[in-house]
């Protein structure tokens, strides 16, 4: 089955900085994955939603105003409830280091801070792919 | 400015230089790389003399300092004078906390307060909404009602002090709350000094801080506008932003184009709105981003004020010079810091405050090196702050005005950028104005094309940022970042729900239906809104008046 | 919960995990589709394309909402198209029906073109009937742009909404082309903006060039963004079905669609048999080297390949 990857970017919160969110998607474009993008302020339920109904591989979230804290295990929970063990889970914006062991606790599989390359995250897709 | 045949001699002479000299030179050390580029991808030459600026006419092009058309300052002394406004964005958490950080930057010597509002203020929701959970106090202060402003300004008197707030689309709501706790303190309304963004078209471009969709959202612009020009006269009734579009990615040029189109949609829906030009144009401000290119940055702003007084001048005929002059506050890029080596930020910030000072900005915040990170922490603000005064006191471009005019590069660039604005805001001319150009995805579309471009020329190596594509070091210090607790956000809710209790709630209730009332005719709201704040409605409750008046914008995404 | 209780039950997982296989001609999906056959038919599906920028998203947005106000369930495929470059795609409909992902009567579904014609709309053929399956009652098939790949997507549906912006200067000729046979209601979006009328006078002298029609497709003036005349546009779209259904034609319009779709699955498969028996070893490619060296000709090249096909049956 060598179907294209599908990933739902998102953003979750209040936050209206998406040049990162863009400049990801279209970059997985370019890797050749499809790409569905939710546009801003996204609840972890409507994150949840898209996710199932458009059955992705991927689930990315950004966020740039320090909700992330609050909101990507949320996301991660909803989830969860609805049985979906199967999608990778990846957050990324500014986030401090500190942070970064409780969300990775909280089940998001990776998180990337401003300042990567947008392939390393397009690598890390390719191998931690749950499929 | 230069006669023909001292040209043609300068030109005879670079063309044999280039032959003889360079040719040999590259021959045996060849260039770094093939193109040399600017910040934002334009080429740059080896070298700039007069015949890149064989055109340039002193008078008509840049004239003196404070007079048309303003390419060299809107002051005739500049900071001969005055020293700009070095005003600190700041606010976090609670009003109490903001309010201890307020007095502290105005101990330090700051000379201007900025606000910075959480993202369910801005957005026009109270801290009890269940959106507004996991953000309340994170990127500014919490603001719900009165009450907290009272407190946000606690001690601090507003007749002294000038304040900027970064709010937009629910501008009117916080500039009637700065109204009526100025009133308390027994400060009458023209005493006010200050700016609020209130800059809705950069929140659908490149901020994403929008309540209502555009129409009713000029409206709510233009009320303010003609409030103000009777009511609050010193106040900056609009702070028409380029610095976000540059956030998002944009090019210099552009920045300069959307900016200024921007600014032509409010000019026009001030006029159809009935006002006069000239008064208005002169309460308009600009707000624009200092990048790291630092001749780039300074023709930039070079090319704006010059952009902008002829179209107040030609376009809208304006008859003040006051409405010509481009007055701007600037704030270093954000963007550029890096989370890698953050104190390599401080550098950049230096190299930016230099662009906005020998671009003649009128105020400025300098960021502090740990933003890529979190909310600076007062040392990091200190710091920020320091880098202002080194440059104002220290460094020697303060005493002369434009210290760069004349320089072949730096003229050159500034037509440069000039005639590519032009040809942008042509081209959303064509597409019937900024509005219509936002809602067809026409300038996101540009500046996504050109943060993409960027990011793949880092990626590529083609553009080094240190500490980030090169030049690392295994960092493994841990830096004292500034946490917001959750604590806030309850503090803020159990606020509300004790004033939910201890108001008139039947005033409340009166002052709200008259808004919605009015919003539904042609009225000016400003009024009314200041009735319903001044009966402690809260942000929220005003908000929602509105918008079931007026509906919600949908974003339009073009990817 | 097993499989019949996961339908029966709507688990819109399930739905979506069925799609993905369907798209990859799982047997398991298939198999699904067979031993449910005799349950579809219901649900009703509307085609909906016109050029970029004219707001078939949003209108889209705004019928389905009118549908839930009847108690249906809605099921929603947004087609944008794949990068023929990466073979990636930006999908972003979903935008503009943000609200709707939370109802539990709605289930939306993004999909690249992913580059083949026939495989795209076999994709979007068995979607719908997974959809049937589950029970929505309305189907929206949304398309970007009006090109010739769109026109194949969108004329299976029962019923083909147009939808057109005023002022679209010359690419109304180019729409006229294929798809103003093809449509069945035309809406006429953002009614505010001058030109509306405009642009509603010049459909309906397209229409009046062909005279004998017994169902004459209406022209509706809509605004999807302020919402307005949203209800008027249904009511024409549900008329359309009621001429279908009292004349019997969407019955034999549903025998020539299935005809086509048999048709094109039929071709696919074939297609990809050939590939894989006969011409496999790159004996495309060296025909094909050999006919541009002059060392054969097109004609005999294509016997080489039928004969092989013939041999190895």
């Amino acid at each position: 089955m060598d179907r294209p990857i599908r990933v739902l970017v998102a953003k979750p919160g209040l936050d209206g900085h998406d040049r990162g969110a863009k400049v990801i998607a279209r970059s997985l474009r370019d890797a050749g994955m499809e790409v569905i993008y939710t546009g801003l302020r996204q609840t972890p339920e409507q994150i949840v939603a898209a996710a199932i109904q458009e059955d992705v591989d991927v689930v990315a979230l950004s966020i740039l105003s320090g909700a992330h804290n609050h909101l990507f295990p949320k996301v991660v929970n909803l989830l969860r409830e609805e049985g979906v063990d199967d999608m990778l889970i990846i957050g990324g914006g500014v986030i401090p280091e500190d942070d970064i062991p409780f969300l990775i606790e909280s089940g998001v599989e990776s998180v990337f801070t401003p300042g990567t390359p947008t392939k390393d995250v397009v690598e890390f897709i390719k191998e931690n792919l749950k499929r | 400015m230069f006669d023909n045949e001292k040209l043609g001699e300068i030109k005879n002479s670079v063309d044999i230089w280039e032959r003889e000299v360079v040719e040999k030179t590259v021959s045996r050390f060849p260039e770094r790389k093939q193109n040399f580029t600017t910040g934002s991808n334009s080429d740059v030459d080896r070298l700039y003399t007069p015949l890149d600026i064989e055109d340039l006419d002193y008078e008509n092009d840049l004239g003196l300092p404070g007079e048309y058309p303003f390419t060299r300052g809107v002051q005739p002394t500049m900071y001969r004078g005055r020293l700009w406004t070095m005003r600190q964005y700041a606010g976090f958490a609670s009003a109490e906390e903001s309010n201890k950080r307020y007095k502290y930057l105005l101990e330090q010597g700051q000379t201007g307060l900025s606000v910075a509002f959480d993202l369910p203020t801005q957005i026009g929701y109270d801290s009890d909404n269940g959106l507004s959970e996991g953000e309340v106090g994170k990127v500014g202060v919490a603001i719900d009602s009165l009450k907290d402003m009272e407190v946000l300004f606690d001690g601090i008197p507003l007749d002294k002090v000038s304040t900027s707030m970064t709010i937009n689309s629910p501008a009117s709501i916080l500039l009637a709350m700065y109204i009526a706790v100025a009133e308390k303190q027994g400060v009458s309304k023209d005493k006010l000094r200050g700016t609020i963004q209130n800059d809705i078209l950069k929140e659908y471009i490149a901020r994403g801080t929008y309540i209502f969709p555009p129409e009713p959202s000029m409206r709510l612009i233009t009320n303010i506008f003609e409030y103000c020009s009777k009511e609050v006269p010193q106040w900056n009734t609009i702070s028409i932003s380029g610095y976000h579009i540059r956030e998002a990615g944009s090019t210099a040029a552009q920045e300069v184009a959307f900016t200024l189109a921007d600014g032509i949609a409010y000019v026009e829906a001030a006029i159809k709105a009935g006002l006069d030009v000239d008064d208005f144009g002169p309460r308009l401000s600009f707000f624009f981003n200092a990048h790291n290119d630092l001749l780039e940055e300074v023709a930039k702003y070079r090319a704006a004020r010059r952009l902008w007084a002829k179209i107040m001048k030609e376009r809208f005929k304006a008859e003040n010079p006051k409405s010509m002059q481009l007055k701007f506050h600037t704030q270093t890029a954000g963007s550029t810091l890096t989370a890698q080596q953050p104190d390599n930020n401080i550098i950049r910030v230096t190299i930016q405050t230099l662009a906005a000072v020998l671009g003649g900005t009128q105020s400025l915040h300098t960021n502090s090196r740990d933003e890529a990170l979190a909310l600076p922490t007062e040392d990091s603000v200190m710091i920020a702050l320091r880098t202002q005064q080194v440059v104002a006191h220290e460094a020697g471009v303060t005493e002369t005005v434009d210290p760069l005019a004349g320089s072949y590069y730096v003229e050159s660039l500034t037509d440069r950028i000039e005639q590519e604005a032009t040809k942008y805001i042509e081209t959303i001319d064509e597409l019937g104005g900024a509005p219509k150009a936002i809602e067809k995805g026409y300038i996101q579309k540009e500046i996504q094309n050109a943060a993409y471009r960027y990011q793949m020329e880092v990626e590529s190596l083609d553009r080094i940022v240190v500490g980030v594509n090169k030049f690392h070091i295994e960092e493994s210090e841990k830096k004292e970042l500034l946490k917001v607790d959750k604590t806030v956000e309850i503090n803020q809710r159990e606020k509300l729900a004790d004033l939910r209790k201890e108001r008139d709630n039947q005033e409340v209730e009166r002052t709200l239906g008259v808004l919605k009332e009015k919003a539904e005719t042609d009225e000016n709201l400003m009024p009314y809104i200041l009735d319903a704040v001044k009966a402690y409605g809260t942000l929220g409750e005003i908000a929602d008046v509105l918008r079931e008046v007026f509906g919600e914008y949908e974003q339009s995404v073009i990817l | 919960m097993n499989i019949e209780e996961k339908i029966k039950k709507g688990h819109k997982r399930t739905c979506a995990r069925l799609i993905t296989m369907l798209e990859s001609n799982d047997n398991e999906a298939i198999e699904i589709i067979k031993s449910h056959y005799k349950s579809t038919g219901g649900a009703y599906v509307i085609g909906v394309t016109g050029p970029p920028g004219a707001g078939k998203s949003t209108l889209t947005d705004k019928l389905a909402k009118e549908l839930l106000k009847q108690n249906k369930k809605i099921g929603i495929i947004a087609i944008d198209p794949t990068s023929p470059f990466s073979g990636g795609a930006i999908l972003g409909d979903r935008i503009r029906m943000n609200d709707l992902s939370l109802n539990k009567n709605v289930f939306i579904r993004s999909m690249g073109t992913r580059g083949s014609l026939g495989g795209m709309s076999n994709a979007t053929w068995g979607a719908t009937k997974i959809l049937d399956i589950f029970g929505y009652d309305y189907i929206f098939i949304e398309t970007v742009g009006v090109g010739q790949s769109e026109v194949d997507i969108v004329k299976t549906a029962d019923t083909v909404l147009m939808v057109m912006v005023p002022n679209l200067g010359d690419d109304i000729q180019a729409i006229k082309a294929g798809i103003m046979e093809i449509a069945d209601v035309f809406a006429i979006n953002k009614s505010d903006l001058d030109g509306a009328d405009k642009t509603k006078v010049e459909v309906e002298m397209n229409l009046d060039l062909n005279e004998d029609m017994d169902y004459r497709p209406p022209v509706v003036k809509v605004s999807a963004s302020k919402n307005e005349d949203i209800d008027v546009l249904l009511e024409n779209i549900l008329a359309h079905r009621k001429y279908l259904e009292d004349t019997k034609q969407l019955k034999e319009n549903r025998i020539r669609n299935n005809k086509l779709e048999l048709l094109k699955m039929v071709e696919e498969d074939l297609m990809s048999l050939i590939l894989d028996r006969a011409v496999k070893d790159d004996l495309l490619d060296k025909l094909a080297k050999d006919i541009t060296l002059k060392e054969t000709d097109p004609y005999t090249a294509k016997e080489t390949i039928i004969r092989l096909i013939r041999n190895n049956p």
